[in-house]
């Protein structure tokens, strides 16, 4: 029974972890298109924000990791978008060889300040008990975050003028130009935001996992998978994908090791997209968002 | 040309309708045609020709119904199966190998079908054909649009299909163009069945004999061009705005 | 006019046999002219080249952006390692180490194109499938870990992997002499073949489906299977380079999957010239060279470099180091200007 329970704490803490990862990205490749292979380097610099706040500059953990990490990422963004994305707008290829290069660079700036070690920040909070077992209050806490987050997403991209503004511009930039958009600066602004949100999940993440300088090619797999797998719905599809995926690596996890996780979630991804090629909200959740 | 005794009809469709979401492009169409016909669909922009297209050469699936090709079941068969079938189809949008020669773009064509002497002999022939054999060492992404119009003719040529679609062959040529491609597809037209999509009256005018009018994915009506100019329905819904502009 | 054959007119033809010759006379000259440490290295190079070629192969001329090629190489590496160490003698390792990485391929290669997958979703498909090895292989430390009588020895990799022998005699090892010539034969005959195969029938097809595929298949050709066929003939091709890269120093161990390695083989075809297949055997030695260089200068951040150098070219010289000199020379040198086609494409596959 406790087992149980425990799993099934396991299993939703891994599709949060999982959606929270991708959020950023589904909105940097989902909505963009823009193939952001340093995407696991931005976690790790959101990570690597919330480590220098708490440990350097004795800043409340809560605030370096919801709104500074974010804040800083979001700035990074701003800046790579600038002076590098931008000339690759429709150039799928060269923009994915181009953010590799990007992250390359960035493993490379991180280990230069802080050296190949392992940093990291304990989570706050203490922990509850189910059973026989400890489970940290933090697990739960960032479940809930992860349901506000995306709630929030969804909210101001179906409801705020913003979110309307950048969703017709991603899918015609020519008819928004028209209209009057300065589609330039949507690109930058999503970009931004999108960034942003992969620094929170960075933050967030940083607690519970290892914070390195190459932690960030953990994720970039994963991550694109899980987003591709969603379809063009980005935000519902990313979503559903992280549960299907995050239910897969979790069991696999427990059961066996998380090496075996990590493979059933790619085995499961291949035949997925054998069988609905265009992702999980091509074929089920038609016009969704 | 028109044979409508003959036995089987070259192609035909039964209740083939084609969805997008909530969008019906294609509704419900049943259309036959005979060997060594030429036929002509004509349209507003929107009407489901190209989609109708599409569906017949699987590149969309259809939502529903079926397609023969001379009396054979292809609805299921893959975009390749049909084409080795005996279907060419020039697109819309000219569909080329950019960066390829004309003579490459020709021979890739050929040789699917013919040794490789037999496929020289044939590029060589499709080249003076089609006049653009002072063109073959080119790069086709170079070409203006009317020549690569022409380039990919050639390849659906090459492969002596029995059936070709053509999606608005005349499209971005010059009125000399249009002149040799109406010479061209009477010339095809005495080996070929051919399905023409088309916005240029005139042009419609000098090769079509039965001509089928497309209105919101279903066929309105089909009949000879000059029955049809007469038609005050159709008249109102394309050739009157067509006229007027 | 003949499409294919030896066109003595055209330059490429010229460029084609001089680096045929310059790669024979190395093969009979290179034991004389190295000292048994450049050997060495010079052998890996070599091998390197064979991946650089294969990779070359399926995105310059197959269109195929697969990011995983090193997991073929890594594959065909343990494949050999493992075998031989329970075989003992090295013919039939030498041959499943081109094998089981081509199968491999092709069944990666059925779910990815028979799935209908392209450019980027395969790109990230393949690095996926690399990292997961690399996981995999990491993990594999245990003595429960083991095929047949051979350790998989986790991160710490297999050492001691016996080297090839004359077929037939499991006690006749080649020497680093003959290990050298062996792999600069492969060499050869890999960039020969790979040039024959890129004239013929199916290279052609390979070049139009890259170009366009919609109209490759309305003309009837069965794209999915060419793309596979492509993709198997890489993953043979990487196997063999990583077979001949474990007999350069006897050892394997997981980074032959990691994303560093993976990252290097983009950039050797890359910064050498998407499209061509010498382009990226010179921006696999060139890198190699340089990162030889960084190696002893103690200089450890490979990444900042690799990753500079990246991003200039991508924005600088996107087309690569041939190509762009190509189209210098031919500006300057009208007399290089030969026909405008061509088996060397050039806009390359983006």
């Amino acid at each position: 029974m406790d087992t149980a329970a425990l799993l099934i704490i396991e299993v939703l803490n891994g599709i949060a972890s999982l959606a929270l990862a991708c959020a950023g990205l589904a909105i940097i490749f989902g909505m963009m298109r823009v193939i952001n292979f340093a995407h696991g380097e931005f976690m790790m610099l959101g990570a690597y924000t919330t480590v220098v706040c708490t440990k350097t500059l004795g800043i409340n953990i809560w605030i370096s990791m919801l709104i500074i990490s974010p804040i800083v990422v979001g700035i990074i963004g701003i800046i790579v978008e600038r002076a590098f994305i931008r000339f690759f707008y429709g150039r799928m290829i060269d923009t994915l060889i181009a953010t590799w290069g990007l992250s390359l660079l960035l493993i490379g700036i991180v280990t230069a300040i802080f050296g190949n070690i392992i940093e990291g920040v304990s989570a706050p909070m203490g922990s509850f008990e189910v059973g026989v077992y400890n489970v940290a209050q933090y697990r739960m806490v960032l479940i809930g975050i992860v349901i506000l987050l995306f709630i929030g997403i969804f909210l101001v991209l179906t409801r705020t003028k913003l979110g309307l503004i950048a969703r017709g511009t991603m899918q015609n930039p020519a008819q928004a130009s028209v209209l009057g958009i300065s589609t330039q600066r949507v690109y930058m602004v999503t970009f931004a935001v999108g960034a942003g949100l992969t620094g929170l999940a960075g933050g967030l993440l940083a607690p519970i996992s290892q914070v390195i300088p190459t932690a960030g090619a953990a994720y970039v797999a994963q991550t694109f998978i899980t987003v591709i797998t969603g379809g063009t719905g980005a935000v519902t599809g990313t979503l559903v994908a992280s549960g299907v995926f995050g239910t897969v690596r979790q069991l696999l996890s427990y059961e066996f090791t998380p090496v075996l996780g990590g493979v059933g979630l790619l085995i499961v991804a291949v035949v997925m997209l054998r069988l609905l090629p265009q992702g999980i909200t091509g074929k089920i959740f038609r016009r969704s968002l | 040309m028109t044979d409508a005794g003959s036995a089987v009809p070259i192609l035909e469709t039964h209740g083939l309708t084609m969805r997008f979401g909530g969008v019906v492009a294609v509704d419900n169409v049943d259309f036959s045609m005979a060997e060594g016909e030429l036929r002509c669909l004509i349209g507003p922009n929107g009407a489901g020709k190209s989609t109708f297209f599409k569906c017949l050469t699987h590149q969309y699936k259809a939502s529903a119904g079926r397609v023969r090709f001379r009396g054979a079941d292809i609805t299921g068969s893959h975009t390749y199966q049909i084409a080795r079938r005996g279907i060419g189809i020039k697109t819309q949008v000219p569909s080329v190998f950019d960066g390829l020669s004309v003579h490459e773009n020709i021979w890739v064509a050929a040789r699917r079908h013919h040794g490789r002497r037999e496929a020289n002999r044939i590029v060589d022939g499709i080249l003076e054909r089609l006049r653009l054999d002072h063109l073959a060492r080119r790069v086709v992404g170079q070409l203006a649009h009317g020549e690569r119009q022409r380039v990919e003719l050639g390849t659906v040529l090459t492969g002596e299909p029995e059936l070709i679609l053509l999606d608005e062959p005349t499209a971005g040529m010059t009125h000399e163009e249009v002149n040799q491609t109406t010479d061209l597809i009477r010339e095809i037209n005495k080996t070929t069945s051919l399905i023409v999509v088309e916005h240029d009256m005139q042009f419609i005018k000098a090769i079509a004999e039965r001509v089928t009018v497309f209105h919101q994915g279903a066929i309105l009506i089909e009949d000879t061009m000059a029955n049809l100019e007469r038609n005050q329905q159709v008249r109102d819904i394309y050739l009157g705005k067509q006229h007027a502009a | 006019m003949t499409t294919l054959g030896i066109d003595l007119r055209r330059w490429e033809t010229w460029g084609t046999i001089l680096v045929v010759a310059v790669m024979v006379v190395l093969l009979f000259a290179g034991p004389h002219i190295f000292d048994l440490f450049t050997l060495f290295k010079v052998t890996l190079f070599v091998a390197m080249s064979i991946l650089a070629l294969s990779m070359g192969f399926i995105w310059g001329y197959g269109g195929i952006l697969c990011f995983g090629q090193s997991a073929f190489y890594g594959l065909g590496a343990y494949t050999y390692a493992i075998a031989v160490g329970n075989i003992g003698e090295s013919t039939a390792p030498f041959l499943l180490a081109i094998v089981v990485p081509a199968a491999f391929a092709a069944l990666l290669g059925y779910f990815m194109f028979y799935g209908r997958l392209s450019d980027v979703y395969l790109a990230v498909v393949t690095l996926a499938v690399t990292l997961i090895l690399y996981n995999f292989m990491r993990s594999t430390a245990g003595e429960e870990y083991a095929i047949g009588a051979q350790r998989l020895m986790g991160f710490n990799g297999i050492s001691s992997i016996q080297p090839i022998n004359w077929p037939g005699d499991g006690n006749a090892l080649l020497f680093p002499d003959d290990i050298f010539h062996l792999s600069m034969g492969c060499l050869i005959l890999c960039y020969i073949g790979l040039k024959v195969l890129n004239r013929s029938h199916f290279g052609r097809v390979a070049v139009a489906i890259r170009e366009n595929e919609l109209r490759a298949e309305l003309l009837g050709y069965d794209v999915r299977l060419h793309k596979l066929q492509t993709f198997t003939i890489g993953g043979a091709m990487a196997g063999l380079a990583g077979c001949l890269g474990v007999n350069f120093n006897s050892f394997v161990n997981p980074d032959v999957f990691a994303l560093n390695f993976a990252a290097e083989i983009i950039m050797w075809t890359l910064i050498g010239g998407l499209g061509t297949l010498v382009g990226p055997m010179i921006g696999c030695i060139g890198l190699l060279m340089l990162k030889f260089e960084i190696g002893q200068q103690q200089i450890t951040n490979t990444y900042l470099i690799f990753g500079g150098i990246i991003m200039v070219f991508v924005l600088a010289v996107p087309a690569g180091l041939l190509p762009t000199a190509r189209q210098l020379a031919e500006r300057f040198v009208p007399a290089l200007r030969g026909d405008e086609s061509g088996d060397v494409p050039r806009e390359a596959a983006r």
